[in-house]
């Protein structure tokens, strides 16, 4: 655990570093970009790839040698890949399950940490340990009796089946918790002494000084949401209930079938844009959120 | 501990109520229930469930497909875990230079975390396609080899670990950099006064240096190839040719859902969990010894 916190602290200091140091050697320098350069364009070639087909013809998509320049049919492919998939259904339900999972998991978790630091209460140690220990054991290996839970409670190809199962997990809290740990005994001392509850305390001061927690937080939750396949795939029958990331596997051309990688890839373009655009976006925050919730 | 703390009776159980609820709910029945189903199978019509012991164990323990899996499963996780961080570890030690635009790098970098495993699969699935792909035309001007996935078990496995691989890669790269970046230069121009080269630079300073960066990693890519694959294979290979793709929790999935054999399926559950009991203790034993802090 205090491996993470070097590495936030490494990450931080090279922050500062990058920022005052000068070129020291010339040469070292050259080589570096030049790795750097090509890390990111290996990186970005397959996306490349995958957008540059989504914008050309079946003929074109299925001629050799294949073709890298993007092409002219791109409205098309991203208009068939909409309406075959559903598409709009597709990113809406994933939209509602990533948020619902990063809002749902923010909010009880800022509450259960809240009673863990800031109240005495019997029973509290093993509270702490009922919630702790789900940080060992992730979703996947206990899928058949989580679906049997869902059916039981009737939420089998619900937005409640897709979600709160996937609250069940201590990531959240454990943040919280070692981030209240931090904040001077003397700010509750004040607000007691002021008169504030403890509700206040927590509305007025706990939740604005967390700020950047809930953000970092917030993206790593959205992310694993709108990306998480095997769940989403067991609770949902129907196609109205399908999230983005497995409502397009109808798209992806099989052996027997014509091959229209064009708007397969179209599809993918969709689905893969909204994370990677809040990843980019809230890049602080989901440094600071990988480093944090992995602890 | 905190030393100030609300004096309240009931409002700290209001407060975990939440929580604890859903971890009641969606944690402790379904593993229990793992434990108990584990010990049945059901009956041939479906319609109930018939107590057979430790009969799924003893079928499991001694079908070679099970241990298949297993391998395929560690191999898949230590492929993806040491070659994406090998490669990383190396590029970000020959790229360690006081240089501009390191926020830029590292936007540059990240992005792939956010694409689904399933999502990265597809893409390079039709980088790999036999008929259409770039990566077998490339290949075809070099040997006549076949790198037909569909026929191939370890082309397939190539194909999910360098998508796996794909999508980690950059943030293992940025993380390097960082942690790279933050050693302070006079230790290692100590070192070099010394006499040590460059190699023995980096082994005898720089890597240790670097060990909590690299457990930090480590976990992550480890915990990312074991439990968040499973649609990488699903959607791409559905576990073939063959099984030569069927990694743990894919054929725990397929076992329950596809075969609906609930008993067998709980029992790979069972074992999955003592597996990451046993992993997680192993990890912190060897934090204990070998991270330095």
């Amino acid at each position: 655990m205090a491996a993470t916190t070097r590495v936030a602290a490494a990450v931080a200091t090279a922050e500062i570093a990058g920022r005052l140091a000068t070129p020291r050697r010339d040469m070292s320098g050259a080589i570096a970009h030049v790795i750097l350069i090509a890390s990111v364009v290996v990186l970005a070639f397959p996306l490349y790839y995958a957008f540059v087909i989504s914008t050309q013809t079946l003929d074109e998509v299925t001629s050799l040698p294949p073709k890298l320049v993007p092409s002219t049919n791109m409205r098309q492919n991203y208009a068939d890949a909409w309406a075959r998939a559903k598409m709009g259904r597709l990113l809406l339900n994933s939209a509602i399950v990533a948020l619902a999972v990063a809002v749902g998991k923010i909010a009880i978790s800022l509450l259960s940490a809240f009673a863990i630091v800031y109240f005495n209460f019997r029973g509290k140690q093993a509270v702490f340990w009922m919630i702790f220990i789900t940080l060992m054991l992730p979703v996947p290996v206990r899928i058949v009796s989580t679906y049997q839970v869902v059916s039981v409670l009737g939420w089998v190809d619900t937005y409640w089946g897709l979600t709160v199962p996937l609250l069940a997990s201590a990531t959240g809290t454990f943040l919280f918790r070692q981030y209240y740990q931090t904040i001077p005994d003397a700010l509750a001392e004040a607000a007691q002494l002021d008169g504030a509850g403890p509700l206040r305390f927590l509305w007025s001061f706990l939740l604005p000084l967390s700020k950047a927690n809930i953000a970092a937080l917030f993206v790593i939750l959205f992310v694993y949401g709108w990306n998480d396949y095997l769940w989403p795939l067991i609770v949902t029958n129907s196609p109205e209930m399908r999230t983005a990331v497995i409502g397009i596997d109808s798209l992806i051309p099989r052996t027997s079938q014509l091959p229209e990688w064009n708007v397969a890839m179209a599809a993918a373009m969709m689905v893969l844009l909204p994370p990677v655009v809040v990843i980019v976006v809230m890049q602080r925050w989901f440094v600071k959120g990988l480093i944090e919730t992995e602890k | 501990m905190k030393r100030t703390v609300f004096p309240n009776r009931w409002l700290p159980y209001a407060l975990v109520a939440p929580q604890l609820a859903v971890t009641i709910a969606f944690f402790f029945w379904p593993a229990f229930d793992s434990l108990r189903l584990s010990l049945y199978r059901a009956s041939p019509f479906g319609d109930r469930l018939i107590f057979i012991g430790l009969g799924n164990f003893q079928r499991l323990l001694s079908d070679p497909a099970y241990f298949r899996s297993v391998a395929t499963s560690f191999i898949f996780s230590a492929l993806v875990t040491v070659l994406g961080l090998a490669v990383a570890l190396l590029l970000a030690a020959l790229a360690n230079a006081k240089i501009r635009g390191l926020a830029v790098y590292r936007t540059l970098l990240l992005w792939p975390y956010g694409i689904a495993p399933a999502i990265a699969g597809v893409i390079w699935l039709f980088v790999f396609h036999p008929s259409f792909g770039v990566l077998p035309y490339l290949l075809s001007f070099v040997t006549t080899y076949q790198f037909n996935w569909f026929l191939k078990g370890w082309v397939a496995l190539v194909l999910i670990v360098v998508a796996a691989i794909w999508k980690q890669f950059g943030y293992n790269l940025a993380f390097y950099l960082a942690g790279l970046q933050a050693i302070p230069g006079s230790v290692l121009e100590a070192a070099s006064v010394d006499g040590a080269g460059p190699i023995r630079r980096f082994f005898a300073i720089t890597f240790p240096l670097l060990s909590p960066v690299t457990f930090f990693l480590f976990t992550l890519n480890m915990t990312f190839s074991f439990f968040e694959t499973f649609g990488l294979v699903h959607a791409v290979t559905q576990g073939g040719p063959g099984d030569s793709t069927s990694i743990l929790v894919f054929r725990a999935w397929k076992d329950g859902f596809e075969g609906l054999q609930l008993g067998y399926s709980a029992a790979q559950s069972v074992i999955l969990m003592l597996l990451v009991v046993a992993l997680t203790a192993a990890q912190f034993r060897f934090a204990e010894k070998r991270v330095t802090y």
